[in-house]
């Protein structure tokens, strides 16, 4: 009961940060004119989640690997394979996608503006992935590299049945926050004239003259993908919690 | 078995832990190793397992040296068996699965009669309430005892124990004990290092005491353990009866 109070209170408190916020500003609200592109807006929102979950697909693909390359005993591949995430975590996604739509793509001759999309956000989101699961593998304790070698597992049925099931299981928490800023990032593929959730919020905001009225959706939108997967990496942190 | 080892060296990085050890017996069912922490026991376990190789030396069991080569380690791996101090089951999985898998995977039993031996193992150590339970459910006895049923599950020829009940409170460490105490009585050849002065006493038939990477003593176990003739072995067994 009293964690219910203390969370409406602090609800309280933040959205009367925002309304104190408002008034100051003096904002005129015309939620009408933006309703009237509600369409717009549910187009777009399914939009993001089909391409999210591609994207996250062939995220995971690449991801994995990625990771199974820098455990292969080939210097060149395992070196590939390092560049690769460095290079992608170490950039703005913005300039992978300007690099990827405009020199990658258009080299490729690849029409389709979605599937280079999804093919930017899988590639950005597997480095990503592919060091959450490195960082898993590599957690495997000693003792469980040891101990399969002593009951004579080859090095393929330690990975199989030692490496792996225990390496996921910690990366859940952070797998799933990967996720949800998949989700979020993809709004910048919006620069591409991608007409996914972002892009249409900008387009209402451009023709109803409005700004906040788009914006609010939007990020409520966000909220309705991104919570429920928070929720879920949180209730799979405390059962593990417990397992260990 | 006879167990031959010859200026058997091994080293981490500058650290040596084996200092040319020699240790020669003509004939053993069950050798305690015992002597100080960090003096070389769980090394030389290690060794006999086939889990490491030593830097320089040879190992002798039954008059067979101890292979180098990948594919020989791995098939003279599946015929020892080993128990951990720190049990080392796999936490993802249930006390039978952890017990059964490597009888289906390692030594070729189909699933059916793998979870077969391991019930019937799980019901010799008292476990069967526990079978379906994962580590982190179980008491560290309970545990270790898992652990000895799954190290005794494809019958190897020798069961190798490493501390086994030194993460253990007094009840554990004795039903510990009496486990490995029914696999003497079923004539499986054992080395095991130990703490647990008065198990290695009657429990071993022969004890060797291992300090500072070299052989101090070795054995008959009720000579040496209470007549040591080296001035190290009676330091270190002094210090046993002190407290």
């Amino acid at each position: 009961m009293s964690r219910w109070v203390s969370f409406g209170g602090a609800i309280l408190f933040l959205s009367l940060v925002f309304y104190t916020s408002f008034s100051a500003l003096e904002y005129q609200w015309n939620w009408e004119s933006a309703l009237r592109y509600k369409k717009k807006f549910a187009d777009g929102w399914i939009a993001t989640l089909w391409i999210s979950t591609l994207s996250l697909f062939f995220a995971f693909l690449i991801g994995s690997l990625a990771t199974l390359c820098q455990r292969v005993r080939i210097p060149p591949i395992r070196h590939l394979s390092m560049i690769y995430v460095e290079l992608t975590r170490g950039t703005p996604l913005l300039v992978q996608i300007f690099f990827f739509f405009y020199v990658v793509a258009d080299a490729a001759s690849i029409q389709n503006r979605y599937i280079v999309g999804i093919a930017i956000m899988a590639i950005f989101s597997g480095a990503y992935i592919s060091e959450i699961l490195r960082a898993g593998i590599e957690g495997v304790g000693k003792s469980q590299l040891l101990s399969a070698k002593a009951i004579g597992f080859s090095e393929y049925q330690t990975f199989r049945y030692v490496i792996v099931p225990q390496a996921l299981r910690s990366s859940l928490p952070a797998l799933a926050g990967q996720t949800a800023n998949l989700i979020k990032d993809s709004s910048l593929l919006s620069v591409i004239a991608i007409s996914e959730f972002t892009l249409n919020a900008q387009e209402v905001n451009a023709i109803t003259y409005s700004s906040f009225e788009s914006f609010f959706p939007l990020a409520f939108g966000y909220l309705i993908l991104t919570l429920p997967i928070m929720w879920l990496s949180r209730s799979i942190e405390n059962r593990l919690r417990f397992e260990t | 078995m006879k167990l031959e080892l010859e200026s058997v060296v091994k080293t981490y990085g500058t650290q040596r832990v084996l200092d040319s050890l020699d240790l020669t017996i003509e004939e053993t069912m069950c050798l305690a190793l015992i002597g100080p922490s960090g003096g070389g026991k769980s090394t030389t376990l290690r060794l006999l397992a086939g889990l490491e190789s030593p830097t320089s030396g040879t190992i002798r069991i039954d008059g067979n040296e101890i292979a180098h080569e990948y594919r020989q380690l791995r098939e003279y791996r599946q015929r020892v068996g080993v128990v951990f101090q720190a049990y080392n089951l796999f936490p993802h999985f249930d006390a039978i699965t952890n017990i059964a898998l490597p009888l289906e995977k390692v030594h070729g039993y189909s699933r059916g009669r793998s979870l077969e031996k391991a019930g019937m193992l799980l019901e010799q150590f008292q476990l069967t309430n526990h079978r379906f339970k994962k580590p982190a459910e179980l008491s560290g006895g309970q545990s270790q005892r898992v652990a000895i049923a799954r190290a005794i599950a494809p019958d190897p020829d020798i069961v190798i124990l490493d501390e086994p009940t030194s993460a253990l409170d007094p009840e554990m460490t004795a039903e510990v004990l009496e486990a490995i105490e029914t696999l003497i009585e079923s004539k499986k050849k054992l080395l095991i290092a130990t703490h647990q002065m008065g198990f290695a006493k009657h429990a071993a038939d022969t004890v060797a005491i291992i300090a500072e990477g070299k052989l101090v003593e070795v054995g008959n176990s009720s000579q040496v353990i209470e007549y040591p003739r080296t001035a190290r072995a009676q330091k270190f067994l002094k210090a046993y009866l002190k407290f």
